[in-house]
């Protein structure tokens, strides 16, 4: 494995290693709740908390874990903080928790965090697993964010049910319909290659040296 | 008996679990580029739900009116271990087929759809005979969605798609409108 630095380990999965925008993991959860602002944040601070919580165990444990059973286990240690998520979240904001519905179950079967799991925390001292599992919690709550207000914007012309384009805003209520989360995130993946792009061509033009520098640096 | 039908269609279509409940994401993304894998892996599902929906019944009836907190954590042991049998199972009789899944295998246990089947039988108050209908229709609905999205994209292969889009942000886009499409079935929910 190559070696980073612990600024890389939290900053790489907020943007550059964005686990939905770039990795394509955790997609149920990103397209399913993310009809509202509100929905989005409640499903991203659920999700952070299982992450960080699970990175902690699993670094910490990663001696005693035998190599054959990890996946179950991590799989269990998992489960066991989107209980304690779930029971906080029915207790604390039972409106929300309705909302989400089955969904704050399926955190469990998140891709994203088995994969961090697998991919880092079993194999890293606990620092800097809990600085990878914030890294990509914010980075999973920066893509559901701009998932809802994309869709709770143009689907229903409000921003965390403040109305922002008056009475005679005809909302798209397809955005905030299945389709419509599918439609928000190709549209997001066409912006975000767009820009990818214009880079590569920019720094391909501008200074061809400076550019070669930096690809061998990474 | 019409309850059953009526439980299994809306399964399959109205609710259909990938393009209206956006689970099994993983494998409609991963495993849709040929129509043949698409079904296979569609047939290994319809094959975990079902499973999956008698051990949930069980669950629940015999044991988790004890245990109530241990829900989830249950269900996803049960699951882990039925896609592991099933995993041994296929790699002993159709080495091929097993191959062909490859990862996506292990990942039917990562697969929403199964706990997410779980857990709407429980929210539900789901019967065995209910539970099953009900996994049999998420399972063909699976299948259907996997397969329909299989042959949209061999046939965009051939085309010449915008450099940009090619790559998921089609499939996605794909999707959407597949999505769209299936929301016409909403109207059986009113005629039935």
């Amino acid at each position: 494995m190559r070696q980073t630095t612990p600024q890389m380990d939290f900053l790489r999965g907020i943007w550059r290693e964005n686990p939905v925008l770039i990795q394509m993991l955790g997609l149920c959860p990103a397209l399913a709740v993310t009809n509202t602002v509100a929905n989005s944040i409640a499903m991203g601070v659920a999700t952070f908390f299982v992450l960080l919580g699970s990175s902690l165990l699993v670094s910490t444990f990663k001696r005693w874990v035998p190599h054959e059973v990890r996946i179950s286990t991590y799989v269990l240690i998992i489960a066991t903080f989107v209980t304690i998520a779930d029971m906080l979240l029915e207790a604390v904001v039972p409106t929300v928790h309705k909302a989400l519905g089955a969904f704050v179950g399926l955190i469990v079967v998140n891709c994203m965090i088995l994969s961090r799991q697998e991919a880092f925390a079993s194999k890293q001292p606990i620092g800097r697993s809990l600085l990878d599992a914030a890294g990509t919690g914010f980075g999973f709550i920066l893509a559901l964010l701009m998932m809802g207000a994309v869709r709770e914007v143009l689907g229903n012309g409000t921003f965390l049910g403040i109305s922002l384009f008056g009475p005679n805003f005809e909302p798209w209520v397809i955005m905030i319909l299945p389709p419509g989360g599918f439609l928000t995130l190709g549209l997001w993946l066409l912006v975000l290659s767009w820009i990818q792009r214009r880079r590569a061509e920019s720094a391909k033009v501008a200074d061809w040296p400076a550019g070669v520098a930096q690809r061998r640096a990474a | 008996m019409g309850d059953l039908i009526w439980i299994l269609l809306s399964a399959m279509v109205v609710n259909n679990f990938t393009l209206a409940l956006f689970l099994g994401l993983c494998p409609f993304m991963g495993v849709s580029a040929r129509v043949e894998t698409a079904l296979r892996m569609g047939a290994a599902n319809v094959f975990v739900l079902t499973v999956t929906s008698l051990s949930a019944w069980f669950l629940n009836t015999f044991v988790l009116p004890y245990a109530p907190y241990l829900r989830l954590i249950s269900f996803i042991v049960v699951i882990a271990s039925l896609v592991q049998i099933v995993e041994i199972v296929i790699k002993k009789v159709s080495p091929a087929l097993f191959r062909q899944l490859g990862i996506f295998l292990p990942l039917i246990t990562t697969n929403c759809a199964i706990l997410g089947l779980a857990i709407f039988q429980t929210n539900r108050g789901y019967g065995l005979l209910e539970g099953l209908f009900f996994a049999v229709g998420a399972g063909l609905g699976l299948t259907l969605a996997l397969v329909l999205m299989a042959s949209i994209r061999e046939n965009t292969e051939l085309s010449s798609v915008p450099e940009l889009a090619k790559g998921m942000a089609l499939v996605l886009i794909i999707a959407g409108s597949l999505s769209l499409a299936f929301m016409g079935f909403a109207g059986l929910l009113s005629s039935s």
